[in-house]
């Protein structure tokens, strides 16, 4: 029988798309304080260099100008990063610089303007050192160490595998073995960084700022600051996207508003141009791939190897968990029971990569989807039928160890190739049309070192509402709304009876992780279930004696409280909540509704790489179809279908938005952005909306398709998993494969420019003829 | 060098001494407290600053004030009646087409000037329509449905 919902489920319009769509909604740079200052940060202008003086006099005799900050402001050694190993960023360079770009002062003066005017007159005295920037030449012996305490500018390993890769291969009919590269992605958000900071007299540090993971942002800073986390409170604005660690991590601006701050005595604002968010840290990390795969003829995965280098640029960030993630990816979707893996991360003099939608994982896929398909296509095999072959299910323990318990992979991939025509397309299309699919996974929430609980209070209100306080940050993906379903579903009220936090206030709102590995739903929609579970519990407890019946035997439905037998015998929920509160003898009460939730997991093993990372897997099969015009070498979309199993669907138009936003996302890495880079210096040539070239209007597909495969998971919230970050694993091999089959000829790198495939048609073209010659 | 300079936004009279460097998208920030209308990427390439211009789309980033005096400007503030919004901002919320939000008063104003313009558009004229504001969230697909429905909905209604 299917369940009934009142919420759940359903395309609720987003809890704050009213003020978002009547410009009421208040972002980063929309923050104000009285007698605010306005603040600019200073960058360096040499890839690698010892600082041996800044010299801001004349900036400080420049009317207008407050006060200047460099490094030295900041106490000595205090570095944050994601854990105690990695600590290597500092709020303004220190010691040396390590990229053009990185961010050696600041100003505060009373507008931008003269802020800006400002920089100019800080004189900054570099000892030039020599730079790096191809991973390869770092790990070389005596190239320039970025970071003195590591060797070979090595910053992270990650060596994991299990079963006997080498007895896979030989037990296999067919072993391939290839090299893929995948470029530098920026995260793209609209909405550059911003932050105002006040660090008053008492003491207390506070920041509005438009961070994804506030909780995350807030300890790395009140870290590198010296302060107690609770000195530190960070208010989240309305966040202009998201999509990665560049809105989780604190930047140069967020500490000096604070330090500016403090030395002036007033509030300071200040907001990146997009030139700076473009050229600073913070992006999808460039991986270098050497794959092999070993298949039987009848199409088993016998045996995947994959050796990874992944340029991080010149600090940390969160790039450990970056190539340990990608592990992850190496056998899943699929079955294999031989598995090595080896990754580097390499530091280099360039902005360092963090972790952008997917965390690696479409890094991975590009070049082991793409074999597959290269595989598939040499033994004459069906690639659906192969990657049905070898799906994973419901119930299965992977080699590795991840428990997969709730798996729509099978349903999904005959679903996608029905509703694509694949079987009347397949090797049938006229020339220079191709079709290609991918299969993938993405995990829900993983537990890494820290705080990973999330929790929700709920306050029943008088006039029969609620007030939801979550720890969870909205940043467009919709976790307000699906919360706020979440715990209308269950107290039997409406969307609005329901009042949720648009924000959170790192001294105020209950703790949650952050935004980040796909979590919020799982993690955070638990939480609200539980807190909500709480107060209708209390509820049913005094509507149980009132009405004579046993508690676990009340309805709560249409803001009404009823035995299950006797729906006539209903309790407004409004005047239960009165009586509690207002009318009771001797005691009122006030109903609250509290709850902590987490799931029983281990902490990822780095070193082992071996069992359960992830409470609960979501899977997706994406089918491309391009047209290529052999003229111009244009590719168009034609159409893309996906099917895509997130759990039990929510709030079906958000999950339709989260997958068309990640497609388009991995549409542009796949055709259009690369942040290109001056290779004597590193510095970054396209720092602009007009050279770096995110997708518009004009270049989606020409039709798209959904199919939402709800496989219930046993733990999720109503059974749902993530969606959204899911969705952008399989696009870039989907549409790599899809290129592939149009042409005839295959792409190691990225992206599939116009010019690569006029040069691939113009190569096939003249080997042909050679050979019909 | 600053000046008293007068506008009409959203149907109002606005006065004040401003000078003339400045961008139209500062003075509706700074001056007037229009914050709906978004800084992005101040150099004409993202639209999220999108307002009309006597009922065209303009990228307020690249116009100075100065040069806007006694024209019609409309910025997201003005698209509502009262509490009544306008059909496309009605559409923009029931069809998803609203993620993190940024992008949204641009691309409502850039769809008004487009629906004002073509009030029965094919769906690749409203691709071309909004093509000069980006969105990084929504891949636009659930944008251009409910640029599409408010089409119809305003035709009816007109």
């Amino acid at each position: 029988m299917k369940e009934e919902f009142s919420n759940i489920g359903k395309g609720i319009p987003k809890v704050d798309s009213v003020l978002k769509a009547t410009g009421k909604a208040a972002f980063g740079a929309d923050s104000f304080l009285p007698g605010m200052l306005h603040g600019k940060v200073l960058r360096s202008t040499v890839p690698h260099a010892k600082i041996v003086n800044i010299d801001a006099s004349a900036a400080l005799k420049l009317p207008g100008v407050k006060a200047v900050t460099t490094g030295k402001d900041f106490l000595w050694g205090l570095k944050f990063g994601f854990s105690s190993q990695y600590r290597d960023q500092a709020p303004l360079a220190q010691d040396k610089v390590r990229y053009i770009g990185d961010e050696v002062a600041a100003v505060a003066a009373i507008d931008e303007d003269i802020a800006e005017e400002a920089l100019d007159l800080i004189k900054v005295d570099y000892d030039i050192l020599p730079a790096v920037f191809d991973p390869f030449e770092a790990m070389k012996e005596g190239a320039p160490l970025i970071h003195e305490d590591k060797p070979n500018n090595i910053c992270a390993e990650s060596h994991i595998g299990f079963g006997d890769v080498e007895k896979g291969f030989q037990e296999s009919d067919h072993v391939r073995e290839d090299e893929f590269w995948t470029q530098a992605v920026k995260h793209g958000f609209i909405e550059p960084h911003a932050a105002l900071g006040l660090w008053d007299s008492s003491g207390k540090a506070t920041i509005w700022a438009n961070k994804q993971s506030p909780y995350v942002a807030s300890r790395k800073m009140a870290m590198a600051l010296g302060l107690k986390p609770s000195q530190l409170r960070l208010v989240q604005t309305f966040v202009g996207g998201g999509f990665g660690s560049a809105r989780s991590d604190p930047h140069a601006l967020d500490f000096c508003a604070l330090l500016l701050s403090r030395k002036t005595g007033r509030p300071v604002k200040i907001v990146y141009t997009m030139e700076d968010v473009l050229l600073m840290g913070e992006m999808r990390h460039p991986f270098y791939l050497k794959v092999k795969t070993g298949m039987k003829k009848d199409g088993t995965l016998k045996a995947m190897q994959t050796y990874v280098v992944a340029d991080g640029g010149a600090f940390t960030s969160i790039g450990p968990i970056t190539i340990n993630l990608a592990a992850l990816s190496t056998d899943l979707p699929f079955y294999i029971p031989n598995v090595k893996y080896d990754a580097v991360r390499v530091f280099t003099n360039k902005g360092h990569c963090g972790s952008l939608r997917g965390h690696g994982v479409p890094q991975v896929r590009w070049a082991l989807g793409q074999q597959l398909d290269m595989m598939c296509n040499d033994l004459g095999l069906d690639i659906t039928e192969v990657s049905i072959k070898n799906a994973v299910h419901t119930g299965d323990v992977t080699p590795r160890g991840l428990k997969i318990q709730s798996c729509g992979l099978t349903e999904c991939i005959e679903k996608a190739v029905e509703a694509s025509g694949w079987k009347e397309k397949k090797g049938k299309l006229p020339p220079y049309r191709g079709i290609g699919m991918s299969a993938g996974s993405y995990y829900t929430g993983v537990k890494i070192s820290g705080h990973n609980s999330a929790s929700c209070i709920i306050r029943m209100n008088e006039d029969g509402t609620a007030s939801v306080q979550t720890g969870a940050t909205d940043i467009g993906q919709g976790s307000c709304t699906v919360i706020s379903q979440i715990v209308a579903e269950v107290l039997g009220l409406r969307m609005q009876d329901i009042t949720i936090n648009c924000g959170v206030d790192t001294d105020f709102t209950p703790l949650d992780p952050g935004t980040y590995g796909s979590r919020v739903t799982f993690f955070s929609g638990n939480a609200a279930k539980l807190a909500a579970e709480d107060a209708r519990r209390q509820l049913a407890e005094q509507a149980g004696k009132m009405l004579e019946v046993k508690p676990e035997e009340l309805i709560f439905k249409d803001r009404k409280v009823y035995p299950a037998a006797n729906p006539e015998k209903a309790l407004k929920i409004d005047a239960l909540i009165r009586h509690l509160g207002q009318k009771m003898a001797s005691k009122n009460k006030t109903v609250w509704g509290r709850a902590n939730y987490d799931f029983d997991l281990p902490y990822l093993d780095f070193k082992s790489g071996r069992g359960n990372v992830s409470p609960a897997y979501a899977f997706g099969v994406d089918v491309v179809e391009v047209e290529v015009d052999p003229e111009t070498g244009k590719i168009t979309i034609v159409n893309m279908v996906g099917a895509h199993d997130v759990g039990r669907v929510l709030n079906l138009t958000n999950c339709v938005g989260q997958v068309n936003g990640s497609w388009i996302m991995c549409q542009g890495q796949a055709m259009f952005e690369d942040l290109k880079r001056d290779p004597a210096d590193g510095h970054v040539l396209n720092p602009n909306f007009m050279e770096y070239k995110l997708p518009t209007s004009m270049d989606i597909p020409r039709k798209v398709e959904h199919i939402l495969v709800e496989s219930i998971d046993p733990n999720g919230p109503f059974g749902a998993k993530e969606a959204g970050e899911g969705a952008s694993v399989g696009w870039l091999h989907a549409f790599g494969n899809a290129v592939a089959d149009a042409i005839g000829e295959r792409f190691y790198d990225l992206p599939i420019t116009p010019e690569k495939v006029l040069r691939a048609i113009r190569k096939k073209q003249s080997e042909t003829s050679a050979r019909s010659n | 060098m600053k000046q008293v300079m007068s506008f009409k936004i959203n149907g109002m009279i606005f006065e004040e001494e401003i000078d003339h460097r400045r961008t139209l998208l500062e003075v509706l920030r700074e001056n007037f407290g229009l914050l709906g209308t978004h800084k992005g990427c101040d150099e004409g390439q993202c639209g999220a600053c999108t307002v009309l211009v006597d009922g065209k789309a303009v990228n307020s980033c690249l116009i100075l004030a100065v040069g806007v005096q006694g024209k019609e400007i409309t910025t997201i503030e003005g698209m509502a009646q009262g509490d009544k919004l306008h059909p496309i901002q009605e559409e923009f919320i029931n069809a998803g087409a609203i993620q993190c939000g940024f992008c949204t008063p641009g691309m409502i104003l850039s769809a008004k000037a487009l629906l004002d313009k073509n009030p029965d558009p094919t769906e690749n004229e409203i691709r071309n329509g909004l093509c000069g504001n980006l969105c990084r969230c929504t891949g636009y697909f659930q944008i251009i449905e409910a640029v599409s429905k408010a089409a119809e909905r305003m035709r009816k209604e007109a």
